[in-house]
């Protein structure tokens, strides 16, 4: 086996114990790496060799999970998916995911966005509701692609540390949330759409939304959340239109 | 290197919402009203595409203009038109015909993302849709230079 090529990582960590400070403060270190590792491998490396009190979220390094999201260089990623390769001969700085609350360290308060997921109902509201006997609820490939893109969020939250409106209006529903409602309304199977309407369908929803895009460009699976907002505000006008102008709608 | 983080550390009191519960004091980070578009090149892009929007309401605003001078006669209008001809009128005629061109194609390039165009199970390709609003533009603008007895 050759060996692996290693060398010198400078980090500048932002540092929180809400138990001794009164604000954060950023800590330097300089960590051996492996050329081929991760953010997260290099603050693995400081927790294990050099300061144990570094508090940071983590779990498949795989940006499967979607936990370790962090600021790396002022930009939303996954740590376990910013490669050290990326940074040569940079001064790395790591700090909690922007536009939420810091908890400790770089674990950072994610009630807000639990809260906001529960509310637009991100699952399965049957069109029919069917026995196990009367079988499965079936679906054709074109109908899986219709909603397949907006179905790989991970709720990594990465979509609102970049989101210029979420940071300045915390009441928006926010990128994430509302995709995943679109993700059920555009799925064949489900019967929900009215319900997640009265919430996303408003001014906190995605009429918050001025399409700045950011939420696209950081979002680690492709997800398109950017996309996603834009196609439900078409939606939300053309319903609109059909309740407003159309005989039989209800005004 | 210690460079302080602007923000508030909220004590915890009662049981509040975000993480406010017993023995924790998350720390609230601000965020400029004013300046937060100047911390990344995406934020001043978007903010160019919407900055356009002042010069084509001053470009509206100008039209109203001719509107009434042209409903005050002919020689209102013509001297109106004689004005804008000045070299300071050219340039700012040109910088609106700028600021709506970015505005028109920065907004032309995202439409794909707010109207898909889905054929069984694979998606148009995003170029036909941004070619579709291109073309439409062309056509509109032979047919307004036409009528307005250029060509």
């Amino acid at each position: 086996m050759s060996q692996l090529k290693r060398r010198m990582v400078q980090l500048e960590v932002l540092r929180y114990d809400p138990e001794k400070d009164s604000e954060p403060h950023f800590q330097k270190y300089e960590v051996e790496c492996n050329e081929e590792w991760v953010v997260l491998d290099a603050l693995n490396a400081v927790k294990e060799s050099m300061d144990p009190t570094l508090a940071y979220r983590w779990s498949c390094h795989m940006a499967v999970c979607g936990s370790c999201g962090m600021m790396v260089n002022g930009e939303p990623k996954l740590s376990c998916h910013a490669f050290l390769r990326d940074y040569v001969g940079m001064v790395i700085r790591v700090e909690p995911l922007a536009n939420f609350p810091i908890e400790r360290d770089l674990v950072t308060v994610a009630d807000d966005f639990i809260d906001k997921l529960k509310r637009v109902k991100p699952y399965l509201i049957p069109k029919d509701k069917k026995t196990i006997a009367e079988g499965e609820y079936k679906q054709t490939p074109a109908q899986l692609m219709k909603y397949r893109q907006f179905s790989m969020c991970i709720n990594c939250m990465l979509c609102y540390a970049a989101c210029p409106e979420y940071a300045l209006q915390p009441q928006f529903l926010g990128p994430a949330a509302i995709t995943l409602a679109h993700r059920y309304n555009q799925d064949s199977r489900d019967g929900g759409r009215d319900e997640r309407q009265e919430v996303i369908a408003t001014n906190e929803g995605v009429w918050e939304c001025s399409f700045v895009g950011a939420c696209s460009e950081v979002c680690p699976k492709a997800v398109d959340p950017a996309g996603a907002l834009q196609q439900v505000k078409v939606a939300s006008t053309l319903d609109w239109f059909k309740e407003h102008l159309l005989p039989g709608g209800t005004p | 290197m210690t460079s302080p983080t602007p923000g508030t550390a909220r004590p915890s009191s009662g049981s509040p919402p975000s993480g406010q519960g017993r023995g924790r004091k998350p720390f609230v980070r601000t965020v400029s009203k004013t300046g937060w578009w100047l911390k990344h090149p995406r934020y001043m892009r978007y903010m160019s595409r919407e900055v356009t929007c002042i010069f084509i309401g001053a470009f509206a605003l100008l039209m109203l203009c001719a509107v009434e001078r042209l409903s005050k006669g002919q020689a209102a209008y013509e001297s109106f038109m004689a004005t804008l001809q000045q070299p300071l009128g050219v340039v700012g005629l040109l910088l609106v015909l700028a600021f709506a061109l970015h505005n028109a194609t920065s907004w032309f390039n995202v439409t794909p993302k707010a109207l898909p165009v889905q054929i069984g199970e694979a998606f148009l390709a995003g170029k036909y849709i941004v070619g579709a609003h291109y073309a439409v533009w062309i056509v509109a603008t032979l047919v307004v230079v036409f009528f307005a007895g250029v060509l």
